[in-house]
């Protein structure tokens, strides 16, 4: 009967995301396509797939990136529906447009709502209509400098300028006084001119230590819509969180309960449908504001699954595909607690700069409660061209400390040699004492980890050189016939010349 | 594979005697070869270091790849000869490993006599390419010479194997799509302008290479115009006018560079695929060969105590062990390379001849690799013997050795005296490389030998006219006989006039061995055909 949802979903991203959705499309039975670029060609998302179409040179905007190329992919490939998993066009309102011309599901939102919630001025003044709490400050933009002064005056110092396009603190400025405010705002849009071909700015209080706790929501095409619950997204790097975990441990019964209405408010008011995330800040005194909502499935989604029990990718096909939300959706609770530590391509020991090269060894840790999200495999290269993300280990314990010994324990095992990782860093993240203890906010790195000792992670160098030097051993050109190689004495002997070897 | 028993006491007296004589041997040897290596005189060698070029053998290693050995071939060419004024007769020859493919180095060395041809360059520079041809290595030519040796023209210019036979042999090559790359770090006059002109592809390098079939001496004197050596035949003429050259390098280094290029380029054709094992070290240590061998030719040693200590893991597998036992014949590994092994242990017997043969015939079949370790006095002689047919037996195995088209070794490792050199794959058997022992000697006879059937002779000549020779008359026939053939018959005066690639230490056979069954493989092993054996 599952198989009935869809014929065949393609699944329009690669690396460690594809491999998840294709996961949940199996779980129904649904035979899956992948896409992917000639950087991908030997890939673990390819692989997993009943079947494959090249869709392009390495560059995203010529692979992943192009709406024309994977519609008619989908097509070719006999799709009736489509996953945009995260990141690439996941939150580009064409997609969706396109598919429906095309007569393919999109598994995700409409593209109206799509479009309403990716502009955060035009989506505030929706949600503060509905009555969900926001960060004082502008209501909507303005050209007129006394706007935001008059903005900044009501909300109080410190203030931040953000772009209306944008994200990744780009267009961001923080004001502290008055007469930072004319500089910052010129500053903040000429970035986001640079950044987004857009110059709209907004303003609004800045909170100092907040965490960031957002909320899982799933609502389907029959007017019903209910959150799985938090997670707390507070320790990041770059304005990109890298360990995640739920529950957060600064939420009571009764504060959840009143985020999660406030989240399912959030989805309403826009009209959603789908899966989606809505975010909040959240301060040292309890009280919480609206952040955005994101509208595709997020990186960290497996952590309410762990606790939830809940696979969110089959939700969201079955949503697509017009079924209501199951009775097991109406009566959730959160089992135990789980952490994810995002496995990036960079090295945790130089200020996470991007690194490159070829996945020479790798192992995956084991045991119960330990889940690998992962889009890697031994002798992949890892390039320049995507996100630097390789995989997602996630943990479920039925308490906190277990949660934090296991992941500790989950990162030793974890064997990834050729490119640099942040293991090590998470390790001592997840065993800070301020971490142990709860205290979890958005600059937690910032403050507690940058006066940390860096080094290289000597034994793995040298497990990486070990692995590099087997992987590297030269295999004899064959002149017909399978036969056994070996190391040509041009490269054994070494410097050697005739009368080398006459001792004194 | 069965191990080796070695039945050698490294205690005894006998052992230790060797190993001192050895030894010593051996010092002599490194002491004579690290000062060949120096090249031309000090004061040369200074005035080439001023004009910022590199000495010749820092050329040849810049050129090749970092780390990796240089198999060089007739280091002793020219020892002892013209008074010594040409070490390794002024050009340094050997194998390489360039951009991972292994070339033929051929390099002059500009400190010995403006780096011109003596009688003894010519042959050793044409014996380098009979190597490369036979093994298809691409040649990288070294050129910084002054031309031909002019007094000794008559020794360089004219013959068959003379200077003209280099650039024969450069556009045989490259008919035969073996790549010949010239770079010019020096004069290339006269004849030698051909060296790069024959080339494929060829380097200069600027206000230092010249190319020239008539310097600015002979051009004054023929047509009275005065021109630099530079504006004449440097690398901007080259390079932009004449188009003689293709790449144009700033210095040594930089040539060397873009040598290593052109090298990195060529399309390397697939190796012959010999099935190799694990490599290993020999179970016995390589350093007891000095007191396992006799430095005495005339005093025998067991063959097998010598292949224990460089096969692999000192593994043999013998073949006829109970037959002919006066040659050793089997199969071994070398750093992992299959060989059959033939070694002697006393003089060649019909028996011993037949099963080398025969044994040479299993190899070809199989187209392993052959080495020979030459230990040996001869055939057997005698009446009995010659009625028995020795001297077809001994044809046949001549015959299967001569015929043998795949990778053939030869070492000297004790004595090389008569027609055993020939059926034991002397030089003019064409082993792929042939190599002496420091304690090793190669004659026709031994002295002793020569000097009884000299003085025989005489003896013989004399009682014919009626006269008795007294005992001091005979010994003043012999003395001098035997002189002249210890002299001959060293290691070094064979090294000196290339009958063999080079003196190796005994500690460097298997290097030398692998490294030679490594570059014998550039060129495919064909399918055997042998003429008529004599039954």
């Amino acid at each position: 009967m599952a198989s009935q949802l869809f014929k065949k979903i393609l699944v329009a991203n690669r690396s460690e995301i594809a491999v998840r959705v294709m996961r949940g499309c199996k779980a129904l039975g649904i035979p899956t396509v992948a896409v992917y670029s000639e950087a991908d060609a030997h890939s673990k998302h390819r692989m997993i797939a009943d079947q494959s179409v090249l869709i392009g040179p390495p560059s995203p905007r010529e692979s992943y990136l192009n709406i024309e190329r994977i519609i008619s992919a989908a097509r070719e490939t006999g799709c009736d529906a489509l996953h945009p998993g995260y990141g690439f066009l996941a939150e580009n309102p064409l997609l969706p447009k396109a598919c429906k011309e095309a007569g393919i599901v999109f598994i995700g939102p409409g593209a109206d709502a799509m479009r309403l919630l990716g502009n955060k001025v035009e989506s505030r003044v929706k949600m503060a209509d509905a009555g969900v709490p926001l960060i004082p400050g502008m209501k909507g933009s303005s050209a007129d400098i006394a706007q935001f002064e008059k903005a900044a005056e009501s909300a109080g110092y410190p203030v931040i300028i953000k772009a209306a396009a944008g994200g990744g603190g780009k267009g961001m400025r923080i004001v502290r006084e008055e007469s930072q405010l004319a500089d910052a705002l010129a500053a903040a849009r000429r970035e986001a001119m640079n950044a987004f071909g857009d110059d709209t700015v907004y303003l609004e209080k800045y909170l100092s230590d907040p965490r960031h706790i957002e909320f899982q929501v799933l609502a389907d095409h029959h007017g019903h819509c209910v959150h799985l619950f938090e997670r707390e997204c507070s320790i990041q790097r770059r304005h990109q969180t890298i360990i995640e975990e739920t529950p957060s441990t600064a939420l009571t019964d009764e504060l959840r309960a009143r985020m999660g209405a406030d989240a399912v408010r959030v989805a309403q008011a826009a009209g959603y449908t789908n899966a989606g995330t809505v975010e909040f800040l959240l301060d040292k005194s309890g009280k919480y504001y609206f952040l955005e909502m994101n509208t595709r499935i997020q990186v960290e989604h497996p952590i309410t699954e762990m606790v939830v029990g809940v696979d969110l990718v089959v939700e969201q096909i079955k949503v697509a595909a017009g079924l209501p939300l199951g009775d097991h959706l109406k009566k959730l609770s959160q089992r135990g607690h789980a952490i994810e530590c995002r496995i990036y391509a960079e090295d945790g020991e130089n200020n996470f700069m991007p690194s490159i090269g070829t996945i020479v060894h790798y192992s995956e840790p084991e045991g119960p409660g330990i889940r690998v999200d992962s889009g890697i495999m031994a002798g992949m290269d890892i390039g320049i061209h995507y996100d630097p993300i390789m995989a997602k280990l996630i943990v479920h314990a039925p308490d906190r400390s277990t949660a934090i010994a296991k992941m500790t324990d989950a990162l030793e095992q974890y064997k990834i040699l050729g490119v640099k990782t942040s293991r090590r860093f998470m390790i001592e993240v997840l065993n800070h004492p301020e971490f142990v203890a709860g205290r979890t906010y958005t600059s937690f790195i910032d403050d507690h980890m940058s006066a940390r000792a860096t080094g290289s992670d000597g034994h793995v160098a040298l497990a990486a050189a070990v692995a590099s030097a087997v992987a590297a051993a030269p295999v004899k050109v064959s002149s017909g016939g399978s036969r056994k190689s070996s190391v040509s004495p041009w490269e054994s002997v070494g410097a050697w010349q005739i009368g080398d070897t006459i001792g004194e | 594979m069965f191990r080796i028993e070695s039945k050698v006491d490294p205690s005894s007296s006998q052992f230790k005697e060797n190993a001192k004589t050895n030894r010593s041997l051996h010092a002599e040897f490194k002491e004579r070869l690290e000062k060949i290596k120096l090249g031309g005189p000090e004061k040369a060698r200074q005035r080439h270091l001023e004009r910022k070029k590199l000495l010749p053998r820092d050329r040849v290693a810049h050129l090749l790849d970092p780390n990796t050995p240089f198999l060089e071939v007739g280091a002793m060419a020219a020892y002892d000869m013209y008074d010594n004024d040409a070490p390794s007769a002024g050009i340094i020859c050997g194998i390489g490993r360039v951009a991972g493919r292994e070339v033929m180095v051929i390099a002059n060395d500009a400190t010995v006599k403006g780096g011109t041809y003596y009688p003894m360059t010519v042959l050793k520079h044409c014996r380098a390419q009979e190597v490369a041809e036979t093994n298809n290595l691409p040649c990288v030519y070294l050129v910084d010479s002054g031309g031909v040796f002019l007094p000794l023209q008559s020794g360089v210019f004219p013959d068959k194997d003379h200077f003209g036979r280099i650039f024969y042999n450069e556009a045989r090559m490259s008919a035969k799509r073996i790549p010949q790359i010239a770079v010019v770090l020096g004069s290339c006059t006269a004849g030698g302008a051909y060296l790069p002109a024959m080339s494929d592809e060829c380097v200069i390098v600027r206000k230092q290479g010249t190319i020239f079939i008539g310097g600015p001496p002979l051009v004054k004197a023929a047509t009275g115009e005065v021109v630099t050596a530079e504006d004449l035949g440097g690398a901007d003429v080259h390079c932009r006018t004449s188009g003689v050259t293709d790449h144009y390098a700033q210095n040594d280094e930089h040539a060397l560079q873009i040598t290593r290029n052109i090298v990195e380029n060529l399309i390397r054709p697939p190796k012959w695929d010999l099935e190799m094992s694990e490599p290993e070290e020999p179970y016995y240590d390589p350093e007891e060969l000095y007191g396992v061998v006799s430095p005495d030719p005339r005093k025998p040693f067991d063959v097998r105590e010598v292949i224990a200590r460089i096969a692999d893991g000192s593994r043999f597998h013998e073949f006829k062990e109970l037959y002919g036992a006066t040659l050793v014949t089997g199969f071994a590994r070398i750093m992992g390379y299959p060989v059959g092994i033939l070694g002697n242990n006393g003089v060649l017997f019909a028996e011993s001849a037949q099963k080398g043969a025969h044994f040479v015939e299993l190899c070809t079949q199989r187209k392993i690799p052959l080495i020979f370790l030459q230990n040996i006095s001869g055939f057997i002689v005698g009446r009995k013997y010659e009625a028995g047919g020795i001297a077809r037996d001994g044809a046949k195995m001549v015959h299967a050795v001569a015929n043998a088209m795949l990778p053939k070794f030869t070492l000297v490792i004790g004595g090389s005296y008569g027609a055993g050199n020939y059926a034991m794959c002397g030089r003019g058997y064409f082993p792929r490389l042939l190599w002496m022992w420091p304690n090793s000697k190669i004659c026709v006879m031994g002295g002793e030998q020569a000097a009884d059937v000299l003085s025989q002779v005489k003896i013989e000549q004399l009682e014919r006219e009626g006269h008795k020779l007294t005992p001091a008359e005979i010994e003043a026939i012999r003395r001098p006989v035997i002189e002249k053939y210890e002299s001959e018959s060293n290691a070094y005066y064979s090294g000196a006039r290339l009958w063999d690639d080079g003196i190796i230490g005994m500690t460097d056979t298997r290097q030398a061995l692998a490294l030679g069954i490594s570059m014998s493989l550039n060129a495919p092993i064909p399918d055997q055909q042998y003429g008529v054996f004599r039954m």
